[in-house]
């Protein structure tokens, strides 16, 4: 055997691959997760397929280098603030800016589009995407805005791995994210938004706001969007900061919604890890094979999406659709 | 409207006027290159302009991405599927027009004449389009448009890596020209490519390209057309009505759906083909979800499920940027050579020098505002949203409400 294949073969096989494989995977899969979490709630609360949420995403990470390096805000008002708090309060500001944004859009571009089919309502948000995407990139720029965060690239050594602050703090949120959203689905808000899922005419005859459930749901989708969006733009994806291709990299959320189920937030965070993972699998241990090419990890999310539907064709744990004459 | 038979009712051409008007437009059509000859009077002064070289490429590109869209428009408009994955099939055509048509070089080619890679390349599309299809039947809705979304990434990165077929992302590959063979021969028989003399009148190549690409359209517009009579689209109809009543009634909903797709990916891939080799050199990642979502546009502006529709809907996406630039280009020379009180409104509307605000920026780098093509892209947006909210039926639609109104003068009814 060729001794070159048996080394590379020795390296690929080594523990410290699959772990950084590992920490890859749980990286990619949480920003997918986060994504797929914010568009599955939009969907099931309003029946909106949101296709712009890669530039809610790139939005949010904007916003977060606007208010942090380009404008400043907190800086200005607190010169003497250490560089966390002023980043943190950076956060928070584009944060509600953006779950206004989020209410905004809802209100201007998708109520009047309500009881319309699934279908035309999904090529609204469509064009909602090229507006908003070329409008943020626009302002962007050619060049990519750092986000000014106080992580840089610092990692932590663990033995095999090494894991960047950044992704700690990723999966950190994530988990925060995910808890307070569960948490949030037994509250009123989190009640009445369920039963408005469930039908959206027998809510409102309960008294519940249907209007007020699809504009708390869109905030939640474009803060969510927004927190992956400024992931997406630090240390170990862009160490640059956001840039136009931001919203493309958001756009490998949909198989991760597509294999989980449209309609399953569980199924949403399911279809984000594994696509995460599947793709860190395919960038560790396929990069090298030749006749794969260039770019193959790229797509691994969208072949598994494919064969999801194959087998299973509303996803993981969505609820089959029941058609009626 | 009454008709007396079956036949009146089903015609292509229903009414009189109809058919004056579609013969006074395509002669209209015909006669736009020749105003550009020596010796021929203008026909209508003013549009005189569309005879232009630029102006011609615009139109031939106008009916290149009409023929595409008529095949979206089966699918979406008459089937009711919809379909992200428009972009691939116009890639796999072009591709196969040029492993077919491109003369033997370092890049695949055979050199076949354009009688054979024209079909060809819609040929292999529809077949690429029925294999993928049973996928595509299984999962329905929404789910489809994200099978196809998936369709446009996979295939992107296939031709990014078949360097040998489509010379990879650096440099691309050049594709057949337009030239009509009966095979090999050294000399075609119609060039249509350059410059040359058709029956005493010397023609630019972009007007020959014109008459080939219009030719090609009016054939495909027929081809649609009739689609819509016959029984396979009336049961693509009746599936984008309601799927299970449809097949309760005997339509084979499968079948349907599949003979859809492929009819959709044969016009998709004789229009890649068709595009490919009107531009010239082309990289594999001109066959992007923007290209889709432009052939979306181009069926919901227009209106879907129309034919006529389709083909405002080209005309009106393909001629905006032009418009666009050409409209700043003249509020810029307005707002720095004029003065009043519209200087001054129009003045908020595009950037003229170091500071100034506006919406519009034709010089980069200066001021604030969206480049023209920035701007192009958020007007795309902007009008799907618009129309799809505003007016479901699209430019076709507008233009029924203006029909009507006159039809009803001076009633409103």
């Amino acid at each position: 055997m060729n001794p070159d294949i048996l080394i590379l073969a020795q390296e690929t096989a080594h523990p410290s691959r699959f772990a950084e494989m590992v920490v890859e995977g749980l990286s990619l899969g949480t920003i997918y997760a986060l994504l797929a979490v914010g568009f599955v709630i939009i969907f099931k609360a309003t029946q909106v397929i949101n296709f712009a949420h890669g530039a809610l995403a790139t939005m949010g990470a904007f916003l977060v280098a606007s208010a942090a390096t380009i404008i400043d805000v907190p800086g200005r008002w607190m010169p003497s603030a250490p560089d966390w708090l002023v980043w943190a309060l950076s956060v928070l500001i584009a944060v509600i800016a953006m779950a206004g944004i989020g209410m905004l859009l809802e209100r201007v571009f998708l109520r009047p589009m309500v009881g319309e089919e699934l279908f035309a309502v999904a090529i609204v948000t469509l064009g909602l995407d090229i507006f908003l995407r070329n409008y943020t990139n626009d302002w962007i720029g050619p060049q990519p805005r750092p986000l000014g965060d106080p992580f840089g690239a610092e990692v932590v050594d663990l033995g095999w791995v090494s894991i960047a602050q950044t992704e700690i703090a990723q999966i950190v949120v994530a988990l925060v994210a995910v808890g307070a959203i569960a948490l949030f689905f037994q509250s009123r808000m989190g009640i009445a938004m369920r039963a408005t899922a469930f039908d959206q005419e027998a809510a409102r005859a309960q008294g519940i706001s249907v209007g007020r459930v699809f504009s708390i749901s869109w905030a939640i989708g474009a803060v969510l969007a927004a927190i992956a969006g400024i992931f997406i733009s630090l240390f170990p994806r862009r160490a640059a900061g956001v840039d136009n291709t931001t919203a493309f990299f958001a756009f490998k959320a949909f198989p991760a919604i597509i294999i989980g189920g449209l309609d399953s937030v569980v199924g949403a965070i399911v279809g984000g890890l594994l696509v995460g993972f599947s793709e860190a699998a395919a960038g560790t241990y396929l990069t090298g094979v030749s006749f794969l090419g260039t770019g193959f990890a790229g797509i691994v999310p969208y072949l598994l999406m494919l064969l999801v539907l194959i087998v299973r064709p509303y996803g993981i744990f969505g609820t089959e659709e029941i058609r009626r004459v | 409207m009454l008709y007396s038979s079956y036949e009146a009712d089903q015609a292509l051409m229903n009414t009189g006027p109809k058919k004056v008007i579609l013969t006074l437009f395509l002669l209209f059509l015909a006669f736009i290159p020749l105003q550009m000859v020596e010796g021929i009077p203008d026909l209508i002064p003013g549009f005189d302009f569309l005879g232009n070289n630029d102006w011609l490429k615009l139109l031939s590109t106008a009916c290149i991405f009409a023929i595409g869209a008529l095949g979206l428009n089966v699918l979406t408009g008459l089937a009711g599927q919809v379909s992200l994955g428009h972009a691939f099939f116009m890639g796999l055509g072009a591709y196969t027009a040029a492993w077919l048509g491109a003369a033997p070089g370092p890049l695949a080619g055979i050199g076949l004449p354009m009688w054979i890679w024209l079909p060809a390349a819609g040929v292999v599309a529809a077949i690429v389009g029925v294999a993928v299809g049973p996928t595509a039947v299984r999962v329905r809705g929404l789910y489809l448009a994200f099978v196809t979304l998936g369709l446009v990434f996979v295939g992107e990165y296939i031709f990014r890596n078949w360097s040998t077929l489509t010379g990879g992302s650096q440099s691309g590959r050049t594709f057949p020209d337009f030239e009509l063979r009966l095979w090999k021969e050294e000399t075609p028989l119609v060039d249509f490519a350059n410059d040359g003399t058709w029956f005493g009148v010397a023609l630019s190549g972009e007007a020959k390209t014109y008459y080939l690409l219009v030719f090609l359209l009016v054939v495909f517009v027929l081809l649609a057309k009739n689609l819509q009579r016959t029984r396979a689209g009336r049961a693509f109809q009746s599936i984008r009505d309601r799927d299970i009543a449809a097949e309760i009634m005997g339509v084979n909903e499968f079948k349907y759906k599949l003979t859809a797709f492929g009819i959709s990916s044969f016009y998709a891939g004789v229009a890649g083909a068709l595009l490919a080799s009107f531009v010239g050199r082309t990289i594999p990642e001109r066959w992007d979800l923007f290209l889709s979502v432009q052939f979306i546009a181009i069926v919901l502006i227009g209106g879907a499920g129309v034919v006529t529709g389709t083909l405002l809907g080209s005309v009106f996406v393909i001629t905006l940027p032009r418009i666009v630039q050409d409209f700043t280009g003249w509020l810029t020379e307005y707002v720095t050579e004029g003065n009043g009180v519209f200087v001054w409104l129009a003045d908020l509307l595009v950037v003229t020098g170091e500071g100034d605000f506006g919406l519009i920026n034709v010089q980069q780098g200066i001021g604030s505002g969206l480049s023209v093509s920035i701007l192009n892209q958020v007007l795309y947006g902007l009008l799907i949203i618009g129309f799809l909210i505003f007016e479901p039926l699209g430019l076709y639609g507008i233009w029924l409400r203006i029909r009507n109104y006159w039809k009803g003068w001076p009633f409103t009814y």
